[in-house]
């Protein structure tokens, strides 16, 4: 982080309470203040005023304090949190805070962005309804993504989460236009090869040279995870905003940067809510989260993806719930289904693309697409309700529509959902499986799609005419 | 009066000042050099607690708070009809002239506008005499709304003159004589919107809010002055219908409170109402909506007055003599805010941090809804109708905004994440779900159909028969089960797929009119009462499945009027008689 060589410089810490200082005696001290703090031995972190009055500061640490003692010298800088942007940070590597990690210098600019952001005025977004097609089925077909939109995925440890966001940076175009993304990856707190496959995957794609990388590893300072994301929107922010790029970004895992958020709260003594994050977690995942978007009258959009994964698989868990309340839909991997061998891992039941209206139909997929995507919903509903029977009932003990279901249901499992990592599906094609899975079904089953489109996409209509 | 402090402690949205003298609590202040909004929520002698509607990073000790010497209030007046304000009600679309795409901190604008004319036709003339609430006159505010201009509440007196004429909302319309002396009269009041505006007499609720969602309007109606709430899980459908229900209610006015929701979907009202079309007057539907917008990502104290902003100025359109509909979304994240600032003022937490007096402030939400008579000479009456979303943590309905809320609201609508799951939408639990208003509803739906409350009952009897069935089938298989049974397993897959699943996105059954709601669920109620007997006659339930009326009756909804419905009703009767032929059994 820049920030300008001055300020007061205070040695009056009286004590260190896990990521957090407090100094006695400050004078003019702002709120949200940057602060850079120095050990005896030249160690040097940044922090951050959380709570200040007139003559005493409390500090977040953006690094480790073990290993401190109250001799600590802290630089009340006088700015808040900032960043130098330009075109030149496309293709760089920096770590957590901010620091170069490619070997490169500091990037220079005299265009300083707060890492807070603004708040987009409600009145000035525009609705995002450009379809992206991701090439996949399970996303395409029944939750497609557009541009402007935060949709993220619900994982577990050890699912294919990592890929499965990888193959959608290398596929997603908008049909029709040879746009490609430019990606900004942020990982808090994931493992060293976690970071490293998106790399190797970027690299292979060519996609490094058009992306921003800022990561903070697993054994990387926590607190600094508290910043990361919020460097990585404010630079996707600049690149959509001002040099108008589409941008997609990767926010991994969620569920890290909670923890962070919730250790500062713990130290900070702040009473609780569920499972002991604070109650301001909501809030404070939407000034993350809401930074996506597209604006009136400018051309780029960020379209927002975050990944977290579920403690213990648990949707209920105050990070995945609080994350699904502000985010427009979710995609859920399931074990489960990892384990028969389906990829990407994603039950669509629970899944869901809340934008998905406005990005669908005659003008950008297929008329029959909503209609579609609504009949494959209930009829793998129907259909793991069969399947739930047969455990209790043997399927000598369905009736011959629930044996239909439960083919339907395995069949659309396997060809629908089931593709490679590399396979690039077209719209069109995700659509045309859909129908040859439909049409397993008795016609007047297909209740939710309307008559005269049944008349135009069934195959066996289509195979008459 | 305006008293001057300045900022002991700032620790997030929470800032210490003391003051030279004591200010009052509840006040507006400007704070710090930047003059960000606040307003004082606690006091102990010359230092208050204020909560800032904006961001405070920046702000230092030692900077000056200046305190206005009034509360929070709303402007009201023509020009807030058919806008986008925030939860302080600054027009979002001035913000963005003024300050860009991205909300910038210390712009204070005053709601109304104060440069626009409007053309004002007054209703009095020198000589009358006027109580509070009275109409002085009339703006045509858009093509849809007249804007009635009403006495402030507080006056009375003889009107000494008034004009007709192009004014803004500060000039001067007129003069009032009262007994404290003239005093001129103006387009715009304010009121402080943490107070409930007076009224006259509360009514009792007479008839329903139809909305065109059948779900709603025969299982589960909310009456027009009454209060619902709809809690359910994300992604279970709550912002859907609620638009769902601003776009078709027979209200007058529509009030969309956005408190702490997405940005995006906030968007895609101002982007989508304007090209919607009222079913009733044929005009574009915002040119009789406000949206109270103050999305997940801005401070939580402006989260926080925004409903209360939101119900003031339904409750001013109410004083007018119109039924206003106001729809809170979510009323968890307006507690949410109350939690955080309680927890900033290390106030002791009951329930899951959020404060004691929780309970209390939700009721004082709800009870301003309400049917009545407003103030003013004469019996003019206006209703509020409240809808609040409240999004409970993990789905669990036993958390406390829930739970409390439940306590002072007549309608229920538990969405259900397993419906929504198989795209069954609006994803209402018919079985959790409840109206107190069945009475209410009951009166009005007899003028469509005398036995309407039986048929209702019977089609809710069937419903909750088949889950039970359901319970069973699980275990033993649906094959197992005798065929009567099976029966009212398939009228209960009728009565969903042909009746309660509603499609917002279909072009006929987005709304489904009252007259068409009784006529197709006679129908499917009339389906089984012919079936039924032919089931115990031996007739296999297979046959009843593969009759093609079966499918024809779950299409119904998707045709436009009742034709549809009569001539299915004929085909009904003949594809019965004939498998009753078939298997020589007697018909009803």
């Amino acid at each position: 982080m820049t920030v300008e060589e001055s300020g007061l410089i205070y040695k009056t810490t009286t004590e260190i309470r896990g990521p957090i200082l407090f100094v006695e005696g400050s004078r003019d001290v702002a709120f949200d203040e940057v602060v850079r703090i120095t050990t005896p031995s030249g160690y040097e972190v940044t922090g951050s005023v959380l709570d200040v009055s007139r003559d005493w500061a409390m500090v977040q640490v953006f690094g480790e304090t073990s290993g401190m003692d109250l001799n600590v010298s802290v630089r009340f800088t006088g700015e808040t949190l900032k960043i130098p942007v330009s075109d030149e940070l496309i293709g760089r590597v920096f770590s957590g805070s901010f620091e170069p990690l490619d070997g490169m210098p500091r990037p220079l600019s005299t265009d300083l962005r707060d890492i807070n952001g603004g708040t987009i005025n409600p009145a000035a977004r525009a609705v995002p309804s450009e379809f992206i097609q991701t090439g996949m089925s399970a996303i395409d077909g029944m939750n497609s993504l557009v541009r402007g939109q935060k949709l993220p995925i619900f994982s577990e440890s050890g699912l294919p989460h990592n890929q499965l966001a990888a193959q959608i940076a290398r596929q997603a175009t908008i049909p029709g236009k040879e746009e490609e993304f430019a990606i900004v990856f942020a990982a808090m707190g994931i493992k060293h090869e976690e970071a490293d496959f998106f790399r190797e995957e970027f690299e292979k794609t060519g996609a490094l040279s058009k992306s921003v990388m800022i990561l903070n590893l697993a054994d990387d300072p926590p607190i600094e995870r508290l910043v990361t994301p919020r460097i990585a929107q404010t630079i996707a922010e600049y690149l959509a905003f001002d040099l108008d790029m589409h941008v997609l970004v990767i926010l991994t895992d969620m569920t890290n940067y909670a923890e962070a958020l919730r250790s500062i709260s713990i130290a900070r003594e702040e009473i609780p809510t569920r499972k002991g994050y604070p109650g301001y977690l909501y809030s404070d995942l939407a000034t993350i989260y809401e930074r996506a978007g597209r604006i009136t009258g400018k051309k780029g959009s960020v379209t927002l993806m975050p990944i977290l994964t579920m403690p213990a698989g648990d949707i209920t868990h105050p990070v995945p719930d609080l994350t699904g309340y502000i985010t427009e839909g979710q995609l859920i991997l399931q074990r489960e289904l990892f384990l028969r061998g389906i990829y990407p891992p994603m039950n669509v039941l629970p899944s869901l693309s809340r934008l998905m209206k406005d990005g669908i139909g005659a003008e950008t997929t297929r008329k029959d697409h909503a209609d579609v995507s609504n009949q494959l919903y209930m009829a793998y509903a129907e259909g793991t309700r069969a399947r739930g029977l047969v455990r209790i009932v043997g399927v000598v003990g369905l009736s011959e529509r629930e044996r239909t279901w439960l083919r339907f249901a395995d069949e659309f499992e396997q060809r629908f959902v089931n593709q490679g990592p590399y396979e690039n599906r077209t719209i069109e094609q995700t659509l045309d499986i859909a129908w040859d899975l439909l049409a397993m079904l008795p016609e007047e089953d297909l209740i939710r799609i309307r008559e005269e489109y049944i008349e135009e996409f069934h195959p066996a209509h289509k195979r008459e005419g | 009066m305006s008293l001057a402090g300045t900022i002991e402690r700032i620790n997030g949205s929470l800032v210490v000042a003391k003051f030279e003298a004591e200010p009052k609590i509840g006040d507006l202040v400007e704070v710090g050099n930047m003059k960000l909004m606040g307003e004082i929520v606690r006091l102990s002698e010359e230092t208050a607690y204020i909560q800032c509607y904006e961001i405070t990073s920046g702000l230092k000790p030692g900077e000056p708070v200046l305190d206005t010497g009034r509360p929070l209030i709303a402007e009201l007046g023509p020009g807030i009809m058919g806008t986008i304000v925030d939860g302080i009600e600054r027009s979002e679309i001035e913000l963005w002239k003024l300050t860009g795409p991205f909300v910038t901190r210390g712009t204070n604008i005053a709601p109304l506008d104060r440069k626009k004319q409007w053309t004002f036709e007054p209703k009095v003339k020198p000589g009358d005499r006027v109580i509070g609430g009275d109409i002085l006159g009339t703006v045509q505010e858009t093509a849809s709304f007249q804007h009635r201009v009403l006495v402030p509440p507080d006056l009375k007196g003889t009107i000494e003159s008034m004009e007709a004429g192009d004014f803004t909302v500060e000039d001067v319309i007129g003069q009032l004589r009262t007994p404290e002396g003239s005093v001129e009269l103006r387009m715009m009041q304010t009121w402080p919107v943490r107070r409930p505006r007076p009224i006259k007499e509360r009514l009792p609720l007479e008839m329903p809010l139809m909305t065109g969602q059948r779900v709603i309007d025969t299982f589960f109606p909310v009456a027009k002055g009454g209060a619902a709430a709809i809690p359910g899980g994300f992604g279970t459908g709550k912002t859907v219908m609620l638009q769902q229900v601003s776009k078709w209610a027979d209200a007058d006015i529509i009030i969309l409170i956005g408190c702490g929701e997405r940005g995006n979907e906030m968007a895609d009202v101002v982007a989508h109402f304007p090209e919607i079309t009222d079913p009733r007057s044929g005009r574009r539907l915002i040119e009789r909506t406000v949206i109270v917008a103050n999305v997940s990502n801005m401070p939580v104290s402006a989260r926080e007055a925004s409903i209360y902003m939101g119900v003031t100025l339904g409750e001013y359109y109410r004083d007018m003599g119109y039924d206003v509909a106001v729809m809170a979304d979510s009323t968890s994240r307006w507690a949410e805010a109350l939690r955080d600032i309680s927890g900033r003022l290390e106030e002791i937490p009951a329930e899951s941090g959020y404060p004691a007096y929780l309970a209390d402030r939700i009721a004082e939400i709800y009870e301003r809804a309400g049917r009545v008579v407003t103030l003013g000479s004469g019996q003019r009456v206006g209703s509020v109708t409240l809808l609040g979303a409240v999004s409970p943590p993990g789905g669990d309905f036993s958390e406390p905004v829930t739970t409390h809320t439940l306590r002072f609201i007549g309608t229920f609508w538990a969405l259900d994440s397993e419906l929504a799951y198989r795209r069954h939408f609006p994803a209402i639990n018919w079985l959790r779900s409840f109206t107190r208003y069945l009475a209410v509803a009951s009166r009005w739906w007899s003028q469509y159909e005398r036995d309407w409350e039986q048929i209702r009952a019977k089609a809710l009897e069937l419903l909750e028969e088949a889950s039970e069935i359901e319970e069973t089938a699980r275990i033993i298989g649906e094959k197992a089960l005798p065929d009567e049974q099976r029966l009212v397993l398939l009228l209960a897959e009728m009565l969903r797929e042909g009746f309660l699943v509603q499609s917002a996105f279909h072009e006929v059954d987005t709304y489904c009119e009252a007259e068409k709601q009784v006529a197709l669920l006679k129908i499917l109620i009339d389906f089984y009462d012919m079936v039924e007997p032919l089931i115990h006659q031996g007739v296999p339930i297979e046959k009843v499945r593969d009759l093609g009326v079966v499918t024809e009756l779950m299409r119904l909804k998707e045709r436009k009027g009742v034709e549809p419905i009569e001539a299915a009703h004929a085909e009904m009767r003949r594809q019965i008689d004939q498998l009753a032929e078939e298997y020589e059994v007697a018909v009803r």
